[in-house]
């Protein structure tokens, strides 16, 4: 059967959400998956709400996620929670910034990819793919920081 | 499952890189959201890209390109068509032997945009050969044979993407994907079919329509359509993006996806209507294809009307096929965007809300001060229109009023279309005069930061000739030019505005100040530049 993941990342401009769901889409591409990543630009840079949907499995058609049909949804600043929360399913995974002890991690601002670890327990990468694809989406100087985030996050005792 | 070989694209990095595979001579065009990457994705995988003053400029420097025989893709957003449709609609009567590519990226449901206007009807109204693609792959092959179809019949054509299709990243295969040959440009001559006096473009008209015709029946034999075999009870007609949600919206349904919209492949579609007991067209926007479907006479059911508005999306396409016309769930609102802290035009705003001005806006950041908390803006139209609106005004109104309407323009957009503005106001001043405040934040911040005739760097950022906004102004007669920084003393930019509202004369206040976000990377480009002089 071909069944769909759907995951929404969000945000506000500037937080990284298209970064986060660049490495989403990446990780899933490295899995060998089809995938589709659907993302809103332009006005974005100023600061507003920003959303991007990844879905991936063996065929996926349209690029964008129904509402109420994300398995995950993950949102960067708990101010946009409620705005994003018609896209969840009624079985879906919420991850948000409460989930992961910013205080532990090296820069604040590896929040987005933090979030990426909390929700790397909810799917069936290997984590040799996930520092894979966080290696290939962010600039060498940030590679240390953002995987001992994405590791710190993982490892972190707290349950979804 | 394995994805080797492969690459996750966007639409537009997808058309960059068969631009690039085609070895296109020259890519040219404006910014504009969502086309802009085609052009930086080009130039980064060492294409020769370079962004025009406008869009019309662009496409007439696509248009010697590919009259000496070279390819060109020439990008710009949908309402760039608008201010390219001069040439447009002149190129398609002409022979042009090399590849003219115009990419139209179109803005169902306004992401960032003043319209939703449907660049179909562009094709149409033209006579211009269009694709659409419906994800990356096709943006890829489709501009390939974009190529070849404008190399084989001398003619240009238009690649029309979407929002969805240019932001969306799916899976690219480049490999196993043919790939025109190109030839090396030359100058060969063709009066009758290149110098568009009346005596040439009659018979030129004559013969575009008889290409058409052969255009669309090489559509309907070997055209990029393709035919989902499926129910006979449902068939839907679609194209672009909307392909991508009917197919999993209605799993079951026999679809017929267009990839050459324009001319359409009509015998095709009637024979794929008769297969089917009910046949809906479902696409984004303007009712096109439904309308030339039943003018052909052919039974097929259009969307409800509340669908024509926004992006189309795969619960929607739901509604569409059962047909529902319910009230749709409305989305929780976001957070709006705005002007970031610390930028430049903040004070602006502030300052013209005070003064009580009538403000007519332009298109840029600065379109942010509609928004609270200023909301000082009373007027946006399209790209440059802030002086002419405000002239109008300005001859309108009665004294008292008229001296309180202002103009305001950023530098990129003054380059786009802001000069003719200050030759009407130069050439027909109103009594009470005009203000003109140009907001010169150094680059063209909205669509991201992009170069232009004022920052005196290319594309790629290397130093090149530079305009002064400042003396260009001046040597168009205006007496009252002042360059200030209303972020560093903003009383004495509010006196300024209104001892030059009060005057009766032709002002223009040029504020200047970089935009926060492009400072840095300005800096390292001109220390750059400096190295390497």
């Amino acid at each position: 059967m071909n069944k769909i993941t759907n995951i929404v990342v969000a945000g506000l401009g500037g937080q990284g959400v298209l970064k986060a769901s660049d490495i989403i889409a990446d990780v899933a591409f490295l899995a060998g998956f089809d995938v589709k990543k659907s993302e809103t630009h332009g006005m974005s840079q100023r600061g507003g709400s920003v959303s991007s949907d990844i879905r991936f499995g063996e065929h996926v058609f349209s690029p964008m996620v129904p509402d109420g049909e994300a398995d995950f949804l993950v949102v960067l600043t708990a101010d946009q929670v409620e705005v994003n929360a018609a896209a969840l399913s009624s079985c879906g995974v919420l991850v948000e910034p409460s989930q992961v002890d910013e205080t532990k991690l090296g820069n604040k601002k590896s929040i987005n990819v933090a979030l990426l670890g909390t929700l790397s327990r909810h799917l069936k990468f290997s984590d040799e793919q996930w520092i894979e694809a966080i290696k290939r989406n962010l600039p060498e100087a940030l590679h240390a920081t953002n995987i001992e985030a994405f590791h710190t996050a993982k490892n972190a005792g707290v349950t979804s | 499952m394995d994805n080797k070989g492969k690459q996750l694209l966007n639409g537009d990095e997808a058309v960059a890189a068969a631009a690039f595979d085609a070895g296109i001579t020259l890519g040219t065009g404006y910014p504009g959201t969502p086309s802009t990457e085609i052009l930086e994705e080009f130039e980064r995988l060492g294409g020769h890209a370079q962004w025009a003053p406008n869009e019309k400029v662009a496409l007439e420097v696509g248009i010697g390109v590919a009259i000496a025989g070279g390819r060109t893709v020439v990008t710009m957003k949908h309402v760039g068509l608008n201010v390219a449709a001069d040439p447009l609609f002149t190129v398609a009567l002409m022979d042009i032997p090399g590849a003219l590519v115009i990419v139209s990226a179109d803005d169902p449901g306004m992401s960032s945009s003043q319209n939703e206007q449907d660049n179909r009807r562009y094709a149409v109204a033209a006579g211009v050969v269009m694709l659409e693609p419906s994800d990356a792959q096709e943006a890829y092959e489709f501009t390939l044979r974009a190529i070849e179809i404008a190399e084989c019949w001398h003619l240009p054509v238009m690649l029309r993407l979407t929002t969805r299709v240019c932001h969306s990243k799916t899976l690219v295969m480049r490999e196993g994907v043919s790939v025109p040959q190109s030839r090396v440009p030359e100058y060969v001559r063709n009066v009758s079919r290149r110098s568009m006096i009346p005596a040439n473009a009659r018979p030129a008209h004559k013969k575009l329509r008889e290409s058409l015709a052969q255009i669309a029946q090489w559509n309907e034999r070997s055209g990029p359509t393709e035919v989902i075999a499926g129910s006979g009870t449902l068939g839907i007609i679609t194209s672009g993006i909307s392909y991508q949600h009917v197919r999993e919206a209605a799993p079951e349904a026999s679809v017929l996806k267009i990839g050459m919209t324009h001319p359409l492949p009509m015998e095709t579609i009637e024979r794929f209507a008769a297969t089917v007991d009910r046949c809906i067209a479902i696409e984004e926007g303007d009712p096109y294809l439904y309308e030339a479907i039943r003018t052909a006479g052919i039974e097929v059911e259009d969307k409800p009307s509340m669908y024509r508005f926004g992006e189309l999306n795969i619960q929607r396409v739901r509604r569409i096929i059962a047909g529902d016309c319910s009230t749709e769930a409305k989305p929780v609102p976001g957070k709006p965007p705005a002007l970031c802290p610390g930028c430049p035009h903040r004070t602006v705003f502030t300052s013209l809300k005070a003064l009580n001005c009538i403000v007519s806006g332009d298109i840029g950041c600065y379109g942010l001060g509609v928004l609270p908390p200023f909301e000082a803006i009373d007027i946006s139209v399209c790209m440059g229109a802030s002086i002419g609106v405000g002239l109008g005004l300005r001859h309108a109104l009665a004294e008292p009023e008229a001296k309180r309407v202002i103009s305001v323009i950023g530098d990129g957009t003054f380059f786009h279309s802001g000069l003719t503005g200050i030759a009407e106001m130069v050439y027909n001043p109103p009594k009470t005069g005009h203000v003109v405040l140009l907001l010169d934040n150094g680059t063209t911040a909205m669509t991201g930061m992009q170069e232009h005739p004022g920052t005196g760097r290319t594309l790629d950022h290397h130093k090149t000739g530079k305009i002064l906004i400042e003396e260009v102004i001046k040597s168009m007669g205006i007496k009252n030019v002042h360059i200030v920084d209303a972020t560093r003393d903003p009383a004495a930019f509010e006196g300024l505005i209104q001892s030059s509202l009060d005057k009766s004369e032709l002002s223009v206040i040029i504020n200047r100040r970089p935009c926060l976000l492009a400072v840095k990377s300005i800096k390292e480009y001109e220390k750059c530049n400096e190295q390497n002089n």
